[in-house]
């Protein structure tokens, strides 16, 4: 069969246009599947990071909106594996303008201290550090969110309250490099305690608790003695990892797995149909051309192997140029101003490309498998009747 | 001189097979794009059918939503008696005081159950929302731990039946009826006595909202005005139907991954179909040979080419209305980052919705149907007699 090669390129090409009408098509269709695949990988399968999977995220059983007594932090300081703790409050509010979605971010009040305990990864230069951890209006941000901003540090940077009620003016002392963490903007919680009203009830509460345990075995233990120890507690406690914390964010959009599996489902049957059309129109249009093969001696079964070649070349290629589309457009949609979810990690990885390559590979061979039977089927006589 | 189009019709019925499977790959690009749009309308509809023109929402300065606000009895007090406030048979002032707050219910679809916003308020506010019916029971009672759910909550948590309890707050309460809000974003809430409920979440003075009724169009504005120029108070009065129409962003981000990715499946689509078109014209090489010697132009074999492949494309858009409509109805939910809770309704695939996939379609023909129609145009009388 490797003989014939040469062949199956040469034909594989004869109709240049409809080649790469085909390639193409199916490189389309192929570029979304690696989306969607990478998508899905990232949100449901992706292995935490190291760094990742040593941190939990404690809320309010009953919703992110309520909130946990601050006294919370020192009974789960207390509780062994746990490595340090940090309180870590949505804060809302606005900056400018609300009614324009590019000034959303988001705001966290955070205890500057206990945050570089739990996210020692931070990279963040000396002298920042130092003055995010004294000057109380402080505040901290990652350098694309400051880049999306127009923010440079020692900027002024003004929040007006809506879940509290206070406004607040920052003063932006340092860029950080979080990769894993998301573009938010962090602030000293003392500055908004001090802030609010003697009598105010916000004053001794926080919105979740950041853990770092000290190994990945023991943190289900820890996550479970968090959530025990508060059970029976006024504000019971629901602990999760980082990631499944990240996760209950996407699955706000609905059962997005089962809309990612019907798009695949759709997308996949979309190209059988593509490239079962085009293997068919190539097919017929060389009935006679069959004809003269099995004259000068080539056997059904040989004839069918070189129409099924040609098949798995343009599909191949199909999905080599899909895939490195894919591939361009995951790092155009991490720098996407607005993300849904957090998509840092997203990337067309190894398995994705040989599981589309497969995808596209099997497509191929079962579109071209019913006409090229056919074909190879077809008595010399017949054939080189045929008109084409 | 134009071609008839029974020419075009005929020959797409002859290539039946061709036909179909180009057909049907638009088919399915349409489909995908129909289900999206289908979902934005159901959650589009949900919002703008919530919401009298005559009230008025009043809410803490800045807060974006009921959840983030927080309204005092005093408050209440103050804002009862402004001027141009409707009042109702009984001569009391129609301004009704609420608490929202969420609460997590045991789903079918989540193990760790969905969030869903509870409700409480007084008997004036039910008499307000003159639009709800019950669907079966009662009404909950003032001074009683008894709920009635909205039709949406009922059809997707098992627990929430009539004669049921419910456990939240500090204990359990029993569901006394259904109720049905049309198309309202209300279906998916919770209905209780406010008294009761804000004492279970030790809220008592901390509510979230005062709804009132103007007395005509002209007093709406004049009562936003008078809260907002009250800085005493702090609060901000909002129309209600602009109030739910600003929530319909939930659906953004699934709307915009649609859209992307029925984009990039167009692409494909169109390629497939250029391809069929391609084919098409140097098959029928020596009839469009023909019709220019019976003095048909140049122009009008480009147009009828051209109309042939869109007319290939609606039969593809036809395709995917049908693969669409049975959507119609099922009911889905997606979470709101607004409410931190699941708004439950119907996908809607109106007749606007269809139109839209039938411009798609077209686009997508035309798209593929451009280049081949120029090359049928260009081709030269005698070389495409001559062709085989």
């Amino acid at each position: 069969m490797l003989r014939f090669i040469p062949l199956i390129m040469k034909n594989s090409f004869r109709n240049r246009r409809r080649s790469i009408l085909t390639i193409l098509s199916m490189g389309a269709s192929l570029c979304l599947l690696g989306i969607l695949f990478s998508l899905y990988q990232t949100l449901f399968l992706a292995e935490p990071s190291e760094a990742q999977a040593l941190r939990l995220i404690t809320r309010h059983r009953v919703s992110l909106t309520n909130f946990l007594p601050s006294s919370y932090e020192a009974k789960i300081r207390a509780i062994p594996g746990v490595k340090d703790v940090t309180q870590w409050t949505w804060f809302g509010g606005v900056y400018k303008d609300q009614r324009d979605p590019n000034n959303f971010f988001a705001r966290f009040a955070v205890e500057p201290d206990h945050y570089f305990g739990v996210r020692p990864d931070v990279k963040i230069t000396p002298e920042a550090r130092e003055a995010f951890l004294k000057e109380r209006t402080g505040a901290i941000t990652t350098a694309k969110l400051a880049a999306k901003m127009g923010w440079k540090a020692g900027d002024r940077i003004t929040i007006v309250g809506d879940i509290f009620p206070v406004t607040l003016e920052f003063k932006l002392v340092g860029l950080v490099d979080d990769p894993e963490g998301g573009d938010s903007f962090l602030f000293n919680r003392e500055y908004l305690t001090e802030a609010l009203p003697a009598s105010s009830g916000f004053r001794d509460v926080t919105g979740t608790f950041y853990i770092l345990g000290d190994s990945v075995a023991d943190m289900p233990k820890i996550s479970q003695a968090i959530d025990d120890m508060f059970a029976n507690a006024p504000q019971p406690t629901k602990t999760e990892s980082e990631k499944q914390f990240a996760l209950s964010f996407a699955s706000f959009l609905g059962n997005l797995k089962l809309f990612l599996a019907a798009i695949c489902a759709a997308v996949t049957f979309t190209i059988l149909l593509v490239s079962g059309n085009t293997m068919a129109m190539s097919v017929r249009e060389r009935v006679r051309e069959v004809g003269v093969l099995k004259t000068l001696g080539f056997t059904s079964g040989e004839v069918l192997g070189i129409i099924l070649g040609e098949a798995s070349i343009i599909s191949l290629v199909g999905g080599f140029v899909g895939l490195l589309l894919a591939t361009l457009v995951v790092d155009g949609l991490k720098r996407a101003p607005v993300q849904f979810a957090n998509i840092n990690g997203m990337s067309v990885s190894l398995e994705i490309w040989l599981l589309c390559l497969g995808v596209a590979l099997f497509i191929g061979l079962f579109s071209a498998f019913v006409p090229a039977l056919g074909a190879s089927k077809t008595s010399i006589l017949n054939a080189l009747r045929s008109s084409g | 001189m134009a071609i008839p189009l029974s020419y075009n019709f005929r020959n797409l019925a002859v290539r039946k097979t061709t036909t179909l499977m180009t057909a049907l790959g638009v088919g399915l690009t349409v489909a995908v794009l129909l289900a999206v749009l289908a979902l934005v309308t159901g959650l589009e509809t949900a919002f703008s059918d919530t919401g009298n023109p005559l009230q008025v929402l009043v809410m803490r300065k800045g807060a974006t939503a009921e959840l983030s606000s927080g309204i005092t009895r005093q408050n209440y007090q103050d804002i009862k008696f402004k001027p141009g406030i409707a009042k109702n048979a009984a001569g009391e002032p129609m301004a009704s005081l609420e608490m929202v707050t969420i609460i997590n219910l045991q789903s079918v679809d989540s193990i760790n159950g969905m969030n869903v916003t509870l409700r409480g308020l007084l008997p004036i506010g039910l008499s307000m929302r003159n639009e709800m019916k019950l669907a079966s029971g009662r009404w909950f009672e003032a001074g009683k731990r008894e709920v009635t759910v909205g039709k949406g909550i009922a059809k997707r948590f098992p627990d929430a039946q009539v004669g049921k309890q419910l456990k939240f707050g500090k204990g359990s309460w029993t569901v006394v009826g259904v109720f049905d809000a049309g198309e309202s974003a209300a279906n998916s809430e919770i209905f209780g006595d406010l008294n009761q409920i804000s004492s279970d979440f030790d809220r008592a003075d901390g509510l979230s909202s005062v709804l009132v009724r103007a007395q005509d169009r002209a007093s709406v504005t004049a009562l936003i005005n008078a809260m907002a120029d009250d800085p005493r108070l702090g609060l901000e009065g909002l129309s209600e139907v602009d109030y739910y129409k600003s929530q319909t962003s939930s659906g953004a981000p699934i709307k915009y991954l649609g859209l992307f990715i029925a984009i990039i499946m167009a692409v494909g689509s169109s390629f497939a179909a250029m391809n069929t078109m391609y084919a098409a014209v140097s098959r029928r090489a020596k009839e469009i040979g023909t019709l220019r010697v019976l003095g048909f132009s140049k122009g009008s074999i480009l147009v009828s080419f051209f109309i042939e492949s869109v007319a290939l494309a609606l039969i593809g858009g036809v395709i995917g209305c049908l693969l669409a409509l049975p959507l119609n109805g099922v009911t889905t939910a997606i979470g709101s980052f607004v409410t931190f809770s699941e708004i439950s309704f119907p996908f809607e695939v109106t007749p606007k919705v269809m139109m839209y996939g039938l411009i798609f379609a077209a686009f997508m023909g035309a798209a593929g149907g451009l280049l081949p129609a120029r090359s049928a145009a260009k081709k030269e009388i005698l070389t495409a007699l001559r062709e085989v």
